[in-house]
């Protein structure tokens, strides 16, 4: 893999996953580089969302999983039992597939990561707000009405909105799951100028069932297929010279 | 066509089916509205609504001069209901979140039935709860003569609500959309954070619906309060003080007063009086979840 100058921000080793006796995931490994994007394709129910939560242990809250295996962040294992799972989540901050803003204020919904780490400083505050929709090219949108409630704005804008409010708490990565499933052509162009925006300061990790999607945003993609990882390179590979006859498939749309 | 005809006409019987259904609960409620109202008025013949309302001695049989001032009955029925709702809001919400976001599931599936199993416990046999057990244990606390005064009343209106606000509210909780909370847990919230900052605002319609419907289960419990309130006629000075509250007196009193005397007719005005305060608490309650749904749209 000709990946030898970038560093590998997250390392996921064997990993399985299991809902309760199903196995969603099957000895995958892959690796995040730092300050790239890395996609992941295939087919529904391969386990594309399911290995994503993994990474800032979002299946936590479900009830009756389980993870074999490691998954190392900056060298260290995000499962060991000393990690506070609620530091690692403001190192590795999550956009929803489903735009899910809090039912406040524009303002609210950003400040609310600072506010929980004890942050009252109104200026600060601004200033933070300022500089994270700026960041999610939404500011310009609404800056004239951050005291609205946030389910006033659009699809599309819901999901900058979200996407700034990730940025405010200054992650190290950002994991996208289907980030523009429910939103339209024109917002989907948006969120990903901002991808390719983002990855200058942070890793990325994007879940996509859009194989143009991960063709435009991504350095690197995987391809899954019923919880394995079948082939993970660079994006340019895996769309013109793939290894694997089932990516091959999939990419052409053969099946998926 | 003349199938066509014949299933238009099913349709139409079923709807009006439901609607009869639903117009009929509208009837009754209007029906004891009217019972209530025209056997009240009468009432008023001798009474001044004044006096009434702002009176604080209630003797209806004496032999000199009968007295009808509803004070005393108003404040007590006031006093033991908000000193339940004091004692069953903070435990119920409490519980109501514990259940939603903290116990384990097989804990919950226990739990969840018997609270609901509290909720069909007779009221009597709380009552005699309170005679036994916290009559004694408040007297020996507070160095009372006896225990039946408005604290025991209200712990055990308190319990008699609790299930129906730990109920509703842990509904309520529970379906706050899991993207809530999902999208604060992944900004690096704390699951408690997440619990008081998220979830507890969005749900806080329908919990304030569930503290309403639990105060009103309170207003208008008679029984209970009956057998470990003491009754006394004086005005209370104090959650000590022995209080008789407006259901408690319409149940002494009914059973020996003779039909259609001013007294008799006084009694249901009392009823009037408890009817129009329910349906004051059940009002604010839908005008808090109107405003509450207008902004979350």
């Amino acid at each position: 893999m000709s990946s030898a100058e970038t560093a590998s921000k997250i390392q996921a080793r064997n990993l399985d996953f299991y809902y309760g006796d199903v196995r969603a995931l099957k000895n995958v490994t892959i690796d995040c580089y730092d300050r790239k994007v890395t996609a992941i394709i295939g087919p529904s129910g391969c386990g594309k969302s399911t290995f994503i939560r993994t990474l800032n242990r979002m299946n936590d809250v479900i009830a009756g999983t389980r993870v074999e295996g490691t998954i190392l962040l900056d060298g260290k294992d995000i499962n060991a039992p000393d990690v506070d799972v609620v530091e690692l989540r403001r190192r590795v901050g999550m956009v929803f597939q489903k735009p899910n803003p809090f039912p406040k204020s524009i303002f609210d919904n950003i400040a609310y990561g600072l506010r929980i780490n004890g942050l009252r400083d109104r200026r600060k505050l601004e200033e933070t707000v300022e500089r994270s929709l700026r960041g999610a090219a939404l500011w310009e949108e609404v800056k004239d009405r951050l005291d609205e409630n946030a389910f006033a704005l659009s699809g599309g804008q819901q999901q900058r909105l979200c996407i700034a409010r990730s940025l405010a708490v200054e992650p190290e990565v950002i994991l996208f799951d289907e980030p523009c499933s429910a939103i339209d052509p024109i917002a989907t162009a948006k969120v990903e100028d901002l991808i390719e925006d983002l990855k200058k300061s942070y890793t990325v990790v994007i879940v996509t069932h859009n194989m143009q999607q991960a063709a435009r945003v991504s350095d690197f993609t995987a391809f899954m297929m019923l919880g394995e990882l079948v082939e993970f390179d660079v994006t340019e590979k895996i769309f013109t010279n793939p290894a694997n006859k089932l990516t091959e498939d999939y990419v052409t749309g053969r099946f998926g | 066509m003349r199938k066509k005809k014949w299933k238009n006409l099913k349709e139409a019987a079923i709807k009006a089916f439901f609607f009869t259904c639903g117009i009929l609960a509208i009837l009754v409620l209007i029906g004891i509205f009217l019972t209530l109202l025209l056997t009240a008025i009468p009432a008023f013949r001798e009474i001044k609504i004044s006096e009434f309302l702002t009176s604080t001695h209630w003797d209806p049989t004496s032999p000199e001069k009968a007295e009808y001032g509803l004070l005393s009955m108003i404040v007590s029925t006031l006093m033991v209901t908000v000193g339940a709702m004091l004692l069953a809001v903070p435990i119920g919400i409490g519980v109501a979140a514990y259940l939603s976001d903290v116990a384990h599931w097989r804990v919950r599936e226990i739990l969840k039935p018997v609270i609901e199993i509290l909720a069909g416990i007779p009221s009597v046999v709380v009552g005699f709860l309170g005679l036994v057990l916290f009559g004694p244990a408040i007297a020996k606390i507070f160095h009372t003569g006896n225990g039946l005064n408005a604290v025991n009343g209200s712990v055990l209106l308190a319990i008699m609500s609790l299930p129906t606000i730990i109920s509703i509210s842990e509904d309520s909780l529970n379906a706050v959309p899991r993207a809530y909370s999902e999208a604060s847990l992944a900004l690096g919230a704390s699951p408690w954070q997440t619990l008081f900052r998220v979830k507890l605002p969005a749900a806080l319609s329908g919990i304030i619906a569930a503290c309403m419907l639990g105060m009103g289960r309170a207003i208008g419990e008679t029984m209970t309060v009956l057998m470990v309130t003491g009754n006394a006629r004086a005005f209370p000075h104090g959650f000590l003080n022995s209080v008789r509250t407006m259901t408690a007196n319409i149940a002494i009193e009914l059973g020996e007063v003779p039909y259609f005397t001013t007294h008799y007719y006084a009694l249901f005005a009392i009823g009037l009086v408890l009817f129009i305060m329910t349906f004051a608490v059940n009002l604010a309650a839908d005008v808090v979840l109107r405003k509450y749904q207008e902004r979350e749209q």
